[in-house]
């Protein structure tokens, strides 16, 4: 039986790359969209040496909407499943103070991966099936001092992920709502994580891949962080407020 | 970032960056003062540098194969198993390989790893076409046995300090199936072991597992296992089909870093003697799959962490034929007496000398685990200076104790390869604590 193509969103992450490993590794044709995306060529050869796939780059700008149009129109195939790794934290500090920063942080987490996987949404509705997979981050579980630009933007990313498998729950396609904790790439690099509750990318690709086959709603990576979420999101406001987390 | 190698020891606090592509790499040469880390499976500190230690496992791409001469070109970042996953099924093997898959190609480069067949194939610079490597002055040279052919030699063994290897252009192996047909022969003494590793050195693969804590007659009693490549005609139909398809097995992980006291004399005697014992009365042929073969250790993930949070480190020493009976002997017998028997004590015959700071030579190899303790710094001193009376040299792949004295006392080769650092002006930016230690 032949596998119908993956779609990765902002395929320049470590967690995306891990994810078309995956898939192609399992024979899904790989389709890889991110801003410049022909620098990408080398990460296209190397897929299609390891696993023996096809894979096709394709340019995608989540700033800005008059990319999406091409993207989609470009796709050879429209695809079986698509993922959307697209996210940009920036520093908090620069964020409180520069406005202009803020927006490109919110928009870059919320209304750029909201609105193309809208597109899909649509197209894989009419098709009658689907997987649509978004990465948000338990970062939107509650705003923290710490974080709430970025945590504020996906958590707005997290609730249209909801919305939207609650609108097509019946309609063949299925929404999956990844929510990693603490993960060793780009994004995080010269942070001093703590180990144990840190992944490795590839953790995220393997709970993504098991989340599809058992199609799976909302999906931790590493158990422990529902249990430290399920404590964050309990501490009564008037305590949380005044802690430092 | 706290940073160590395989054996948990030392662990320094580096700053660690992580180039996922080549420029980003050729920038951080001009940093100064760097050492390139592959998957961190040396033992000790060869891939640590506290100001700059560059991780080339983000530089992991494919680049090329040609399926008719079986050159693989991949970025040095590319982990051995990941080459066996995608090739085997098409009909290619790594043409030598260490006991572990979780290596990279530029940290094969770098030890000029030896693999069970080294008596017979040399090191793993013989399969290997061409590199790129980053020297110095930031600039990016082509090395072959035509082009840069020195800089092509010396880098082969030298443990990161000519430059940073980039892309490896590797020939592999045409097999017919992914079986081994495994054949294993119980040795009752030393000598008996030495003698069977003679007697079967058309073998394409041998390697020997000692009991180290047997003494008296029993002393370094072993079980000497030979491997050959299965054709297609000697594996049977149901497991033929299965090569191609071969999935990583479940793997057992070992979970955290365990209390260093549950590996002592006692449980380490036990495991000895009931897996010689268990080897003896399994002798004789049959097919395993590659991965049981080449990695049965591979299987557990962490297995490094049993030795607890002190670490461990691996004796590593290669003796002439002439006097290898002679000193082998007594680093059994030293070690007996310390009670310090390890898990792993591997002897292995080695082919002739690769090129001019490779480790390997003609004669016998053997490797022992053990707990990092005051006792095992005494004991390593101890067989270190049997080693150098026998005319022996250490690994440094798997070194954290040696002195640059005992290293130059080891080694003749040592005054060349400074000297040719020098010339390469790479003596202050390429380093490493282990460098730092030996002064090379
Ligand atoms: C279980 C086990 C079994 C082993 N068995 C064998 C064996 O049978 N035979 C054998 O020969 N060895 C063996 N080894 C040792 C191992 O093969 C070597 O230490 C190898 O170099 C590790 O590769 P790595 O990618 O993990 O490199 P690291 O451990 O990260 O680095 C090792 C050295 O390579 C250098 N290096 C790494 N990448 C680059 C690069 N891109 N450019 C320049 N320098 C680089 C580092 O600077 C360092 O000096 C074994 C190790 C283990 C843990
Ligand atoms: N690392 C963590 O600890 C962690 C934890 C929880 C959630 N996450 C989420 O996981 C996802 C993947 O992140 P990562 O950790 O792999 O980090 P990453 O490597 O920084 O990946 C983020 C990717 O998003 C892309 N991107 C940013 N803005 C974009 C835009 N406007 N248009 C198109 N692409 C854009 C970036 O592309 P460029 O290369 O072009 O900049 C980059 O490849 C993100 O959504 C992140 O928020 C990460």
């Amino acid at each position: 039986m032949t596998k119908g193509p993956v779609l990765i969103l902002g395929a320049r992450s470590d967690i995306a790359r891990a994810v078309a490993h995956r898939f192609a590794a399992m024979g899904h044709p790989i389709q890889l969209a991110a801003r410049n995306a022909t620098t990408l060529a080398q990460d296209k050869v190397d897929i299609e040496l390891r696993y023996d796939v096809p894979v096709t780059l394709h340019e995608c700008d989540a700033l800005d909407p008059a990319s999406y149009s091409a993207c989609v129109d470009g796709l050879p195939d429209l695809p079986e499943i698509v993922c959307c790794a697209i996210g940009y934290m920036g520093t908090q500090a620069e964020n409180e103070r520069d406005v202009p920063m803020a927006q490109t942080v919110l928009r870059s987490n919320f209304e750029g991966p909201a609105s193309i996987l809208s597109i899909f949404a649509n197209l894989f509705e009419e098709r009658g099936f689907g997987t649509i997979i978004g990465i948000s981050s338990v970062a939107g579980e509650r705003g923290r001092a710490t974080n709430y630009v970025y945590g504020s933007a996906k958590a707005g990313f997290t609730a249209f992920l909801s919305g939207l498998r609650n609108r097509l729950a019946g309609k063949g396609v299925h929404v999956i709502t990844v929510l990693p904790g603490f993960v060793a790439t780009q994004m995080t690099q010269g942070m001093d994580l703590p180990a144990r509750l840190t992944a490795q990318p590839e953790e995220v690709a393997t709970a993504i891949a098991n989340a599809v086959r058992r199609k799976r709603n909302v999906v931790y990576v590493r158990p422990i962080w529902q249990l430290i979420m399920l404590i964050i999101r309990s501490i009564p406001e008037a305590i949380f407020k005044k802690l430092k987390i | 970032m706290k940073l160590s190698g395989w054996g948990n020891f030392p662990v320094h606090d580096v700053a660690m960056q992580t180039p996922r592509v080549v420029d980003e790499v050729v920038s951080s040469v001009h940093a100064q003062d760097m050492i390139a880390r592959g998957n961190g499976r040396a033992y000790g500190d060869s891939a640590l540098n506290t100001h700059a230690t560059v991780n080339m496992c983000g530089l992991n791409r494919f680049i090329a194969f040609d399926a008719d001469t079986g050159v693989l070109t991949a970025e040095a970042g590319v982990i051995l198993g990941d080459v066996i996953a995608a090739m085997l099924p098409r009909g290619w093997f790594p043409w030598v390989t260490p006991g572990t898959k979780f290596v990279t190609l530029g940290g094969m480069v770098a030890a000029d790893v030896h693999g069970k067949n080294h008596h017979g194939f040399g090191s793993f610079r013989h399969c290997v076409e061409w590199f790129d490597l980053c020297d110095a002055k930031g600039d990016v040279r082509r090395c072959s046995r035509t082009q840069n052919a020195d800089l092509f030699d010396w880098t082969f063994g030298a443990m990161g300090l000519t430059g940073v290897i980039l892309r490896v252009a590797l020939r592999l192996r045409p097999v017919e199936t992914g079986w081994i047909r495994q054949r294993t022969i119980a040795a009752s003494d030393l000598g008996a072991v030495m003698a069977l590793f003679e007697t079967h050195a058309a073998a394409t693969y041998s390697v020997a597992w000692i009991d180290c804590l047997a003494t008296g007659k029993d002393l370094g009693r072993s079980l000497l296992m030979l491997g050959e490549h299965a054709s297609a005609y000697e594996t049977p139909a149901r497991l033929r089909a299965k090569t191609a398809t071969m999935r990583q097995k479940r793997r057992l992980r070992v979970p955290a870093l365990l209390p260093g006291g549950l590996l002592n004399r006692l449980t380490v005697r036990a495991f000895n003697a009931a897996y010689y014992r268990w080897g003896a009365h399994n002798a004789g042929s049959r097919i395993v799959d590659w991965d049981s073969y080449f990695y049965p250790l591979d299987a557990i993930l962490g297995w490094n962490r049993i030795y607890g949070r002190k670490g461990f480190t691996q004796f590593q020493c290669v003796l002439p034929e002439t006097s290898a009976h002679d000193g082998l002997e007594k680093i059994l017998k030293q070690t007996a007496l310390a009670g310090m028997g390890s898990f792993l004590a591997v002897l292995k015959r080695l082919g002739p000398q690769d090129g001019p700071f490779s480790f390997p030579m003609e004669g016998f190899t053997l490797a022992l685990d053990f707990p990092v303790s005051p006792a095992t710094t005494r004991l390593i001193k101890k067989l270190e200076a049997i080693t150098l009376e026998h005319h022996g040299r250490f690994y440094l792949a798997k070194d954290s104790h040696m002195s640059a004295e005992t290293l130059r006392a080891s080694d003749d080769r040592i005054a060349d390869f400074t000297a040719m650092r020098d010339q390469l002006a790479s003596t202050a930016v390429f380093r490493s604590e282990q460098s730092k230690r030996l002064k090379i």
